[in-house]
């Protein structure tokens, strides 16, 4: 796939896979994405609408606190990540759960996170990706940092950064970009075009035509791309890192996705958007088009579909059990992990907790 | 041994540490074929090449956060911020981020980043080119806040941070940048953060100060040294975390305190220092304790701004004043 024929200001967009699951753009197919790969990213696809279901679930019944969904995302979570390779860095926003999945960050840390404790940010030594950040668009000069410190070291790594629609009106989110462009930062910026930033419509965010034309202004690529299909994300993510990749320098990708959720579980779509508009989006599920592919192949059975949901429905349950059970409650977490060394003042204010909590007196000098 | 000024003390320590750590990154604006706008990184891109010190586009947010990126891989950045009054472009980063990332992460992410910023009044620069708001940095939790006042604790001061763990905030008093040379030598040395240090000793007050207001202080304790009155003055070097045991057991032994800082008073971190000394010395007190500080008010520009700025004659006013309580 050549980047350069997708110009945004020339309205072009990567499409592979229609919404019946038909593929209109067979010569976009990268060679490497075989009808069993694509079994096997739709199966994250699968986990990854199981976990994020499970997650409401659990919120839903007091196990959980405020949680951000992904239904809808599933295709630019999965199509994404999925062209990383050993070495290479993710840095997510909060809505890319089955991106950090598929790059090997547990489930249960994932919902520990989201349950409420900071462990749930202790990823395992091998995982490169970065914690869940929520001050939206801050993420992204991270990101940035990763990929130059990477062509310092001449790593051949990239670093892919997620970020949403409204991520891109923050002055981060060009600082870092022009960064990137005047470093040649080896990263790809994929922006998660989800149409709302809570309550606010894309429209209201710019006035710009489209999000990827941006990159046009930093020197560097920007590429549209059917967010909702799984091989177009594939395919532009693909070619995106093959340019971070062999020195040609950052790409903007925007995939235009919609968010059939709300922002989190705290939020009311219904005060800003129509159920009519929701409604009409569902049909453009990203798990439909890509099973419907599948069917047409013959790859894939009721009886094999069946087995799949329940598997992670029967999976997701335990890792959700396995991140209850391995919450550590233990007060002293809150002071030991600010500094290397504690310092007096926080030793002195642990301990005042551990007197007030053993309900002794208070500590005569402070 | 060189006498050296300020400016001279930090670019030897970037220098020498460099040379040893190569994990090392400057990058600012105007750092590098420049060398800064006072020089402190003058000759270090010709030394250590331009991916060693970089010239960054203008934006502090990003020189801050793609700082923390390349801490997180592998490097140890040394992003400086122009003037502290530019700073607050780069706050976000710090208080969300710099400041979290160790616990936020249960210690699996550490920044060992050491952020550098001229800071303070005094020299008749431009409107936003003179604050001192070094109390908002040390009110934010996982960050250490260090200002040297010497070209001798500069140098130990800059590269103990820049061996530190975790990440710190190096605000140079750019009042004083070559306005006092002291030997300084060459090689390694550190002076250990979070220990304050008492320039001169006394029994009848405990003045502390830190940065530019050293100096006042100092000046002051001479002036009243002629009264009698003997005042011991803290430099505090570190203002966090805080070394309140050396201010506490200083005011124990002379019973009377008075606080020094240009910033503005109110939430200032004389504020801090006096509740620690009730906290901890309230029976050792003999008189109430004095703040001399810069006014609740925005640094003035330069015809004014030398009534804003607390001097030794304030400082020595508020000595006789709680000596004589």
């Amino acid at each position: 796939m050549n980047l350069a024929d997708f110009d945004p200001l020339a309205g072009r967009r990567v499409e592979i896979l229609d919404i019946q699951g038909n593929v209109v753009g067979r010569d976009l197919r990268p060679a490497d994405l075989s009808d069993a790969r694509l079994l096997d990213l739709y199966d994250r696809m699968v986990y990854l609408r199981v976990a994020d279901q499970q997650a409401l679930t659990m919120q839903r019944a007091g196990r959980m606190g405020t949680y951000p969904p992904t239904l809808g995302q599933e295709a630019a979570n999965i199509g994404s990540a999925a062209v990383l390779e050993e070495g290479d860095w993710l840095v997510p926003s909060f809505r890319e759960m089955g991106a950090m999945l598929l790059r090997g960050v547990p489930l249960a840390l994932i919902y520990m996170y989201w349950m409420g404790s900071e462990w749930g940010s202790h990823f395992p030594e091998n995982v490169r990706v970065l914690p869940i950040c929520a001050p939206v668009g801050t993420q992204i000069s991270h990101g940035v940092g990763l990929a130059w410190a990477a062509k310092l070291k001449k790593e051949g790594t990239v670093t892919l950064i997620y970020f949403g629609d409204g991520a891109t009106s923050k002055g981060d989110c060009h600082e870092a970009m022009n960064f990137a462009g005047v470093f040649q930062t080896p990263c790809i910026f994929f922006c998660q075009n989800n149409q709302y930033a809570i309550s606010v419509p894309r429209s209201t965010q710019t006035a710009a035509a489209t999000l990827a034309q941006k990159a046009v202004a930093y020197g560097f690529p920007g590429v549209m791309v059917d967010g909702n299909d799984l091989l177009a994300v594939y395919a532009a993510t693909q070619a995106a890192a093959a340019q971070a990749r062999s020195g040609g320098g950052p790409v903007f990708i925007e995939a235009q996705t919609y968010r059939l959720g709300p922002h989190t579980t705290a939020d009311d779509p219904s005060r800003y958007r129509l159920e009519e508009e929701v409604k009409a989006q569902e049909s453009d599920d990203p798990l439909r088009r890509v099973r419907l592919y599948l069917e047409k192949q013959g790859l894939l059975t009721p009886a094999a579909e069946t087995e799949r949901w329940e598997r992670y429905r029967a999976l997701v349950q335990a890792e959700a059990k396995k991140a209850e059970a391995a919450i550590p409650l233990n007060p002293d977490d809150i002071f030991d992990y600010h500094y290397a060394t504690l310092p007096p003042y926080l030793a002195f204010q642990k301990d005042y907790l551990h007197r007030i909590l053993a309900g002794r007196g208070e500590p005569t000098d402070g | 041994m060189a006498k050296l000024n300020m400016v001279e003390a930090i670019n030897l320590a970037l220098k020498e540490e460099m040379t040893q750590d190569e994990s090392i990154i400057i990058l600012g604006e105007d750092v590098g074929r420049l060398g800064g706008v006072f020089r402190v990184t003058d000759g270090l891109q010709a030394l250590f090449g331009p991916d060693r010190v970089v010239d960054t586009p203008l934006a502090e947010a990003a020189i801050v956060g793609t700082s923390i990126g390349l801490a997180l891989g592998g490097f140890k950045p040394v992003p400086e911020i122009q003037f502290m009054g530019f700073l607050p472009a780069a706050l976000d980063q710090i208080i969300c981020h710099v400041s979290r990332y160790r616990n936020r992460s249960r210690g699996r992410y550490t920044l060992p980043l050491v952020i550098r910023a001229p800071y303070g009044a005094g020299i008749h620069a431009p409107e936003h080119h003179s604050e001192s708001t070094e109390a908002i940095l040390a009110h934010l939790p996982g960050l250490k806040v260090v200002i040297p006042s010497t070209p001798y604790d500069a140098k130990g001061l800059l590269l103990a941070a820049l061996r530190d763990p975790d990440p710190v905030v190096f605000l140079e008093p750019k009042r004083i940048y070559r306005a006092i040379r002291e030997e300084v030598p060459e090689g390694d040395y550190t002076v250990p953060l979070a220990t304050a240090k008492v320039v001169r000793e006394g029994d009848a007050v405990t003045v502390v100060a830190w940065g530019s207001m050293v100096r006042e202080a100092v000046r002051a304790a001479e002036l009243v040294a002629e009264e009698g009155i003997a005042a011991e003055v803290i430099d505090l070097r570190t203002i966090a975390p805080l070394d309140d045991e050396t201010i506490v057991a200083s005011i124990r032994k002379t019973g009377r305190g008075v606080i020094v800082h240009e910033a503005c008073r109110t939430c200032g971190l004389g504020a801090e220092i006096m509740a620690r000394i009730q906290e901890k010395a309230f029976l050792s007190l003999a008189a109430p304790l004095e703040r001399v500080t810069g006014f609740d008010t925005i640094v003035p520009l330069l015809k004014l701004e030398d009534h804003y700025l607390p001097d030794a004659g304030r400082v020595s006013r508020a000595i006789r004043k709680v000596v004589r309580f």
